[in-house]
């Protein structure tokens, strides 16, 4: 699990000071250099932004780009964009359940892994795929998604 | 650099550009959007840097990475120049010999070329490859043409002139009226006339005005608008300054997607060197007009690219949309008057004031003019983006351009609209793609996705599929979409698990009504579009689910069953050995069986049966033959009958 630096918070913070309606802004810097947002984070934003705790959590629960648990070591996003699902996706998406044996949107209690459901990563013509840590995996067939898993330890 | 104060700078500017260059230096564009980064094309760009140096060409040989080229199916894609020849799925152990025959030598590798497989000829010009043959590619041909990240090679092609052009030739209301003359209609999804909607912003009381560009691309099968951001930003920040300027606005929002990085990025490279130059800013090109723009990253939620859930994104709240009594052209951000325009739209805009509003309208159809880029994708054997005039018809997008349906598949459908659209049946191929025939089918243009479905896709589970997206985008703010959906769902995922009963399709139609009359929001008022316009072409699907409990295409889990036939089997392990449930029973020479009861049916055995063996089968709407009689299930060892 990533820790958080809170110090590292109150500098994306101070990015933003005296801007108006940068929350979204400012939540997605965190997520995307921690991965999630901890409750100690939005404490840390409520207190320095004089923003209610209740508006940070409707927004952090609202969107789908941001995480309010800690995330594995590696992120599984398989993808389920309309070509994908037409080209078996969700096949895909079974077989990495069933291998994890976690459902989608949860992590692995080892923390090795979190996975994903995604819609349209636009690469429509490798489908279906599925992004690990960054690396595109195409034309996936059930068969593959174990041995796709195996190189991630 | 200094800036660009008036038409003779540009002018002076962009022939200086094109002095530096030398035409007959050989270069290389290398396709650089997302699609192509995917299959390789950070590696190859690496493999051509490299080889370069090793040959100690680096001086004589220019290298530009360009946005999508749009052929994404053969990726990464290579053009030399000036010969202009176009390698496809291109490898880095490629590059070497590219370098050497290609560039040194003058021969072309015809491994690399294009190979039309009906008469086997090969193509040398990208131009002439029947996927790019067909269209006509006005907004997103540049695209092959300019490095994103290099304004100057936007300039040398006539970025900017219109600009130009607006700001010191025109007045606001001529541009206005141009627009309007032209006929444009928003590619967001709705196809609202531009210039209408321009007039009512500019007219409304309140300042400051804003203008927007929607790039939030919520639809789950279209990426055309990261790929104009990505390759071309600088048309869709000239489009909007353009349309500020008529407006009477001085600052503009760019809302894009945070799971576009690279869009972000470029888009972020675009204005900075925007303002450096002088198109963005104070006194923009010495006009004293003055405009600013501000990039608002979206955080993942469909209804959010709704326009009045947009403006509360921008103003750092919920993403979720207002009551649709006020006009967000007339209050949007801060209650301020707000133009939101699709990213397509406003780069159709320098289009238009470059070349004419009679230009625009000599293309496409009585109501829907100009181009609109689709995302072929799906069951198609050639995905990717396609540009044509608005009136091609179906059957050429997907035929001549798409080079039709893979593996000799039957064409079952073709879905567009995304979450909002329809799926649109065979015999309605010929029908003309514009705006008000696609809804005349039940179906809408939406932002231009287009995926092809084939006889091995089942209709019901595409409609379930999008009624599930749509209930988890839903934001839930009013009772016809948060519950319909949910509604809609069940019955839906009762049809797909064998559980239909008669009457589900009514009941359907019903809460479709309800939904579409009483929604918050056009997510709520077309999210049954997929339902209706499948149980409209498709009803016998439905009726095969219900009343046989049969999924014909052979997809719904619950509908299906494994079965080895044991005719055909080879005994040969590969599906019991690769089995995650042990569910196959047999040996060497011993036919397999698969325990029902155990099968989760993953369809493994299915994949890794050899083709020529085939002995592994889907079976739907008929119970399962019993296994065969412990006895006949030694395979003898007779002549060759079976390997
Ligand atoms: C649920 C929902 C999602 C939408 N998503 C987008 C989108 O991602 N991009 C877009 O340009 N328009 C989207 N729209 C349409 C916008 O509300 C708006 O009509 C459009 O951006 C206006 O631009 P245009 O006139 O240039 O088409 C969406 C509409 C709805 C109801």
């Amino acid at each position: 699990m990533v820790e958080i630096d809170l110090n590292r918070v109150d500098e994306i913070i101070e990015r933003y000071k005296g801007e108006e309606g940068v929350l979204i802004q400012l939540l997605l810097d965190i997520q995307s250099e921690f991965n999630w947002i901890s409750r100690e984070v939005i404490a840390r934003i409520s207190e320095r932004m004089r923003i209610p705790k209740s508006q940070i959590y409707r927004i952090a629960s609202f969107y789908k780009a941001m995480s309010l648990n800690p995330v594995g070591r590696h992120i599984i996003q398989v993808c389920l964009g309309t070509a994908c699902q037409v080209r078996g996706a969700p096949k895909i998406l079974d077989r990495t359940e069933e291998n994890l044996k976690i459902k989608e949107g949860e992590t692995t209690s080892d923390m090795r892994f979190s996975l994903r459901r995604v819609n349209c990563l636009g690469c429509c013509a490798m489908g279906p795929v599925v992004v690990v840590d960054g690396d595109y995996h195409g034309k996936i067939t059930p068969a593959m998604v174990e041995e796709i898993l195996e190189k991630y330890e | 650099m200094p800036g660009v104060r008036s038409k003779g700078d540009l002018e002076g500017l962009r022939s200086e550009i094109l002095m530096k260059r030398d035409p007959n230096k050989p270069y290389i564009t290398l396709c650089s959007g997302t699609a192509c980064r995917a299959t390789g094309s950070d590696t190859v760009a690496a493999a051509i840097q490299n080889e370069l140096e090793k040959q100690g060409l680096t001086e004589e040989v220019g290298v530009r990475r360009t946005g999508c080229h749009g052929f994404c199916e053969r990726g990464p894609i290579i053009v030399i120049h000036p010969e202009e020849i176009c390698y496809l799925n291109v490898t880095p152990e490629d590059v070497p010999e590219i370098i050497i025959k290609t560039i040194k030598g003058k021969e072309i590798i015809d491994r690399l070329l294009y190979t039309d497989s009906s008469t086997g000829e090969r193509i040398v010009h990208e131009r002439d490859i029947p996927f790019y043959k067909y269209q006509t590619r006005l907004v997103f041909g540049d695209n092959l043409r300019i490095d994103p990240t290099d304004i100057e090679s936007y300039i040398a092609i006539g970025g900017y002139q219109a600009l130009t052009k607006v700001l010191h030739e025109m007045t606001p209301e001529e541009v206005l009226e141009e627009v309007k003359k032209s006929n444009l209609r928003g590619r967001g999804g709705g196809g609202f006339p531009t210039g209408r909607k321009w007039e009512t912003t500019k007219n409304a009381p309140g300042e400051p005005k804003y203008v927007i560009v929607n790039c939030d691309e919520g639809d789950p099968g279209a990426y055309m608008d990261r790929s104009i951001m990505e390759g071309n930003p600088h048309r869709v920040l000239e489009g909007l300054t353009i349309g500020a300027y008529a407006i009477g606005s001085h600052q503009g929002f760019v809302y894009v997607r945070q799971e576009y990085p690279l869009a972000v990025t470029n888009l972020g490279i675009a204005i900075e060197q925007a303002r450096e130059y002088g198109f963005l800013g104070d006194d923009i090109l010495g006009s004293g007009f003055e405009f600013d723009v501000k990039v608002h990253r979206g955080a993942g939620a469909f209804v959010s690219g709704e326009s009045s859930a947009l403006m509360n994104a921008i103003e750092g709240k919920v993403g979720e949309p207002r009551p649709k009594y006020v006009h967000t052209s007339e209050s949007g951000v801060w209650n301020k008057p707000s133009n939101l325009n699709n990213v397509e739209t406003w780069a159709n805009v320098p289009l238009i004031i470059d070349k004419g509003a009679a230009w625009f309208n000599a293309i496409g159809t009585e109501r829907s003019k100009g181009t609109k880029i689709f995302s072929l994708v799906g069951k198609v054997n050639n995905t990717g983006l396609v540009e044509v005039p608005m009136g091609t018809a179906l059957r050429d997008v997907i035929y001549k351009i798409g080079g039709g349906i893979p593996g000799g598949k039957r064409f079952k459908g073709v879905q567009t609209g995304g979450p909002s659209g329809g799926i649109i049946p065979e015999e309605y191929l010929d029908s003309p793609v514009d705006f008000d025939e696609l809804t005349k089918l039940g179906s809408m243009m939406g932002s231009g996705g287009m995926i092809v479905m084939d006889e091995d896709t089942c209709i019901v589970d595409i409609a379930r599929y999008f009624v599930d997206f749509l209930c988890d985008e839903s934001c839930g703010k009013c009772v016809p979409c948060r519950e319909g959906l949910k509604r809609m769902r069940e019955i839906l995922d009762g049809i797909v698990a064998g559980k239909g009963r008669e009457g589900d399709i009514e009941l359907l139609e019903e809460i479709a009504n309800v939904m579409k009359k009483a929604s918050l929001c056009a997510l709520g008022t077309t999210a049954a579009n997929p339902v209706l316009s499948t149980i409209r072409y498709f009803g016998d699907e439905y009726e095969a689910h219900i009343k046989e409990k049969r999924c014909p295409a052979l997809v719904c889990k619950e509908l299906i069953s494994y079965y080895i036939e044991p005719e055909k089997c080879i005994a040969c392990l590969r599906c019991l050995k690769s089995c995650p449930e042990g569910a196959i029973e047999g040996e060497k020479r011993v036919i397999h069986v698969i325990d029902q009861t155990k099968c989760i049916k993953c369809g493994i055995c299915f994949e890794v049966c050899p083709p020529k063996v085939g002995a592994v089968m889907m079976i739907s709407g008929k119970p399962v033959p019993p296994p065969v009689p412990e006895a006949e299930r030694v395979i003898e060892r007779r002549g060759g009958e079976r390997r």
